[in-house]
């Protein structure tokens, strides 16, 4: 066991690493100089050098590369091009926020797609059934922003319920969660529906029938751990992207998470603070992709025994 | 149709009355082909103490039955559209789900074909065997853990103080189907069901999970129901048995007397098949063809297709339960040429 997680996150350096490469390059390869956009275009030529070698950009690319590998093995990443400080304070400020929204909108999509799940199961086809089998593909269909946008203008501009912009209240994070629980509860209840009917088909249910248990037992807990195996997964995974930051929804909230900090720097070729939030988003997917594996030993004793 | 005749086999004294009467049950299964009736007005008894096997081949309905008594007809294809399942004055074909599973594990239980499947996997065998205790029983943790251990131990699990914490998926074939058996008996039910509960194991493990039971049976009392394919294995088991085909009773009687004279082709065919009766060396006699389609039954007896006695009349009517004239009572064949046959045997 110690041993598997000790392998895992030895991989974990070798994924960072690849991940830290990539980004290093690819904001470089984005045209725009960042000390032009910060300087404005009216600036001296040697105004713009000096504000090069400040930025560290006059070095060349493996010395740059070095440096910025070096910083990151400790948690440096150099400071922010536009706001002077350095970016890791920048995505600290942010993260808590983006968490925040990221257990809730999981809550919540986990507390209406069990029930959701499990009536639709009981009566395959049925009323219930068909609402929810059609209702979760349609709110799948619809695209994460349209839907931030037309809660904007009802709950926000219509009938003045919630606010709109930024984290001032507990009551800006309300539409936000809604918006990044949707698709997840439609996910999660078809999961959930599908699981509890392939499972109720099983041997070990038939033998919990059999020993005359209450319907209600023989679905809570035999029925509902087993099909809750693969929903862990599925959590687990969506919960490490929502944890990276929903960068289409934090835009359109402008929602003060990590999501919405990449996009700025990525605007602003802030390569230092894109480059700490893409690491970091990266870390925290690894390190929950982690959990999950290991807590999937923990639901099926079956995958316990053979690491 | 005849009803079997309660009171002949040797081991029974005609007072006691069945535990189990199942008279004229028709089982039908909706399906996309269409409608199959997996049983066909299928009646016999079980009574006290006794063993009764059901033998047949895969789909003939031997499992449905045992389904049908038990409320575990897969729903909603499956449902009881005749006939009546009677115990203890009750008539269970007729009663809810939910009254008749009140009834399941009490006073009927079963046991399944493949052990695995029929365990969950994600619970130590401890709990599962500690579930009937505390959930129909009301017992607290320590008392039923205390019983389940001691369930554990009499069906022969080695080393069962610490296998108890075990899962499913740790323990050999033959002792899931033991951890089985002590769940099934758990609260000492005066049926118990057997669905195949040897096919899934090895020969040599198959002969002690089969002494296993007539050991309990004999230590309880209880009644069985040993549903089979194989008759090698019932033969030892079982006082009477019932031979299925294509959703009824073909042929019943004592176990003996049916395996020395049958009375029934398809019986005779059987018996022919089995190796052991063959001489090392010499070829089996398989049944020529395959079981008919439910869905899409030949006219007059079912078995006529495959039948080398089968004549016009076998493909226009449909035989009775009947015992042969010059017969004892009690052994019955649904043949209109019992008495050809039985001159062959």
């Amino acid at each position: 066991m110690l041993g598997y997680v000790i392998r895992r996150l030895v991989l974990a350096v070798f994924v960072l690493w690849g991940v830290a490469t990539a980004v290093f390059a690819i904001v470089r390869l984005v045209p725009a100089d960042p000390a032009l956009l910060i300087a404005g275009s009216d600036a001296s030529p040697e105004q713009l050098a000096t504000l090069r070698e400040k930025m560290g950009l006059d070095e060349s690319i493996i010395v740059q590369y070095g440096k910025f590998l070096g910083g990151a093995m400790t948690g440096d990443f150099g400071d922010s091009f536009q706001q002077r400080v350095p970016a890791m304070d920048l995505i600290a400020q942010v993260l808590p926020n983006t968490a925040l929204l990221a257990v809730l909108a999981c809550a919540l999509a986990l507390v209406l797609s069990f029930p959701l799940g499990l009536l639709a199961s009981l009566r395959v086809n049925g009323l219930v059934d068909r609402i929810v089998t059609t209702g979760s593909l349609f709110t799948q269909a619809l695209p994460n922003f349209w839907i931030g946008v037309v809660l904007l203008l009802v709950f926000s501009r219509k009938l003045k319920w919630l606010p709109s912009v930024g984290l001032d209240s507990p009551k800006n994070l309300i539409l936000p969660t809604i918006v990044l629980a949707l698709p997840f509860v439609s996910v999660l209840t078809r999961m959930i529906r599908n699981g509890l009917l392939e499972v109720m088909g099983e041997g070990y249910i038939q033998t919990a029938r059999a020993k005359g248990l209450l319907e209600r037992t023989v679905i809570f807990p035999h029925a509902i751990r087993n099909a809750a195996i693969p929903v862990v997964t599925i959590v687990g995974l969506q919960f490490g992207t929502l944890l990276g930051g929903a960068a289409v929804t934090e835009t359109v909230f402008t929602f003060p998470g990590i999501g919405r900090l990449l996009v700025l720097s990525l605007q602003g070729r802030d390569y230092n603070v894109a480059q700490a939030c893409v690491l970091v988003i990266a870390a925290v997917f690894v390190l929950i992709n982690l959990v999950v594996d290991l807590t999937y030993g923990f639901l099926d004793p079956r995958v316990r025994l053979a690491k | 149709m005849t009803k079997t005749q309660p009171g002949t086999a040797p081991s029974a004294s005609p007072t006691d009355a069945p535990l189990l009467s199942v008279q004229d049950l028709t089982v039908e299964f909706s399906t996309a082909a269409g409608v199959a009736r997996a049983l066909r007005n299928v009646s016999f008894d079980v009574r006290a103490g006794e063993t009764l096997a059901v033998l047949g081949e895969s789909g003939c309905g031997k499992s449905t039955i045992a389904q049908s008594i038990m409320a575990l007809l897969p729903k909603p294809a499956g449902s009881i559209v005749g006939g009546k399942i009677l115990y203890g004055g009750r008539d269970l074909a007729a009663e809810r789900i939910p009254a008749v599973r009140e009834l399941c594990g009490t006073e009927i239980a079963m046991i399944f074909q493949d052990p695995l499947s029929s365990l969950n996997p994600v619970f130590r065998v401890g709990a599962q065997l500690a579930e009937p205790f505390r959930r129909r029983l009301g017992m607290g943790r320590r008392e039923a853990w205390a019983k389940s251990l001691e369930l554990l131990k009499r069906v022969g699990i080695p080393d069962a103080e610490t296998r108890i914490r075990d899962y499913p998926h740790q323990f050999s074939g033959g002792q899931r189907q033991r951890i089985m058996i002590a769940m099934a008996l758990a609260l000492k039910p005066k049926l118990l069901i057997a669905d195949e509960p040897t096919t899934a194991l090895d020969v040599t493990i198959q002969k002690q999970v089969l002494s296993l039971l007539a050991d309990l049976q004999a230590e309880t009392g209880m009644a069985m129901i040993l549903i089979s394919h194989d008759l090698g294995v019932v033969a030892d088991v079982a006082t009477r048995a019932a031979i299925m085909y294509a959703g009824r009773i073909v042929e019943t009687g004592a176990v003996r007397d049916m395996y020395d004279h049958p009375a029934h082709p398809y019986t005779k065919g059987l018996l022919e098949s089995i190796p052991s009766q063959t001489s090392i060396g010499g070829r089996l006699k398989p049944i020529v063809g395959s079981p008919p389609n439910l869905l899409d039954l030949p006219s007059g007896c079912a078995f006529n297709p495959r039948c080398p006695f089968a004549t016009d009349l076998c493909r226009e009517q449909v035989p009775a339960l009947r015992t042969p004239t010059t017969w004892p009572a009690g052994h019955e064949a649904a043949c209109h040429l019992s008495e050809e046959v039985l001159t062959h045997a």
